[in-house]
């Protein structure tokens, strides 16, 4: 359209590998920046693990990201008690973001989360470790608990224990990990879009590319990435949270 | 329609194979799909907002709280409108 050659989907999202094409050991850049997110995340927890009275530098950024998550996200969600599992809720945090914000990173420019691999990971564990907070706070009665929700007619179990079950054990990763990753895949598209049209018109004429704004559009998009980038982390943590919050104490 | 049009055109002529057929009624299938599915979430998410901001114009020191219980309520809506962006790529691309 419009002498436009949009890449397929492959080229947006698929990777070849840097050495030895197809071995067992392929590193390619997705996995690159699943390690630099990883490698960062650690960082931000030895980072506020320094023994001194007074932070400063790095250590500010660090502590009053924690304190963001503390005051935000667990004592919103959760509330008192919700402290011991601020480390799990801060990792998924780090990394998430980190993992989003490779997406606007130049030479990167490709979300880490735009795959489905590593948001269903971080679905299921997430899952797994809610289901360990019910059984340590509520023991094997938390399984009853959590699919016979009280207050509803004994004839309307038959209907509701079912979907309960499934909406708790089936839907919350798999929701968890679609809206990561089709955030994340929607806004790499979305400057791609933007980027090959700025590129196309550039190759046309030069005062092209600011007519139509596509270049205006592309960094207002990246932008607006930053902000999505940030926002999906804070949602994942504080779903988590909540979903954990759930977990602690029964509906009553 | 005019996609659906041409197709129309080419199966009388038998210009399109099979596989050309398919690939434009999921086109427009997935250009159909993704439509339909933001209509529900982007007036959810209006309203949702919306409510919201009014609630911490009157009551500004809840504004903490209705500002945590606002982004899991749009986390949850917009999952729908998601899910349609996948159904879209998987029409389209897979």
């Amino acid at each position: 359209m419009f002498g436009l050659e949009y890449p397929s989907i492959q080229l947006l999202v698929e990777w070849p590998e840097f050495f030895n094409q197809g071995a067992w050991y392929g590193f390619n850049k997705i996995t690159l920046i699943n390690v630099l997110a990883v490698v960062l995340t650690a960082c931000i927890f030895l980072i506020g693990n320094k023994k001194s009275l007074v932070p400063h530098g790095m250590r500010n950024l660090a502590e009053s990201a924690v304190d963001f998550l503390d005051k935000g996200v667990l004592q919103q969600a959760i509330g008192h008690g919700g402290e011991k599992y601020l480390p799990y809720v801060a990792a998924i945090f780090f990394y998430v973001f980190f993992g989003n914000i490779f997406e606007v990173i130049p030479t990167f420019q490709m979300p880490g989360n735009a795959r489905m691999a590593t948001p269903i990971f971080l679905g299921v564990m997430t899952l797994v470790f809610f289901v360990a907070v019910g059984l340590k706070h509520q023991g094997p009665k938390y399984f009853i608990n959590a699919c016979f929700p009280p207050g509803v007619p004994k004839a309307l179990y038959l209907l509701v224990a079912p979907i309960e079950f499934l909406s708790t054990f089936i839907v919350r990763p798999f929701s968890l990990a679609v809206r990561l990753f089709a955030n994340m895949l929607a806004g790499h598209i979305l400057i791609v879009t933007f980027a090959v049209l700025t590129a196309a018109l550039w190759g046309l004429s030069l005062s092209l590319v600011i007519v139509p704004f596509s270049f205006f559009m592309l960094v207002a998009m990246t932008g607006f990435e930053i902000m999505v980038s940030f926002l999906q982390a804070y949602v994942f943590a504080i779903l988590a949270a909540v979903y954990i919050g759930g977990a602690m104490h029964p509906e009553h | 329609m005019s996609v659906l049009a041409t197709i129309a055109q080419a199966t009388e002529t038998g210009a399109l194979t099979a596989a050309e057929l398919k690939n434009n009624a999921a086109a427009s299938g997935a250009g159909l799909a993704y439509g339909l599915a933001a209509i529900g979430p982007g007036i959810g998410i209006g309203y949702l907002v919306g409510q919201s901001v009014q609630a911490m114009a009157r009551q500004p020191e809840a504004a903490g709280t209705v500002r945590t219980t606002m982004f899991l309520g749009i986390a949850f809506t917009e999952a729908l409108a998601l899910i349609g962006f996948v159904v879209f790529i998987l029409l389209k691309f897979a």
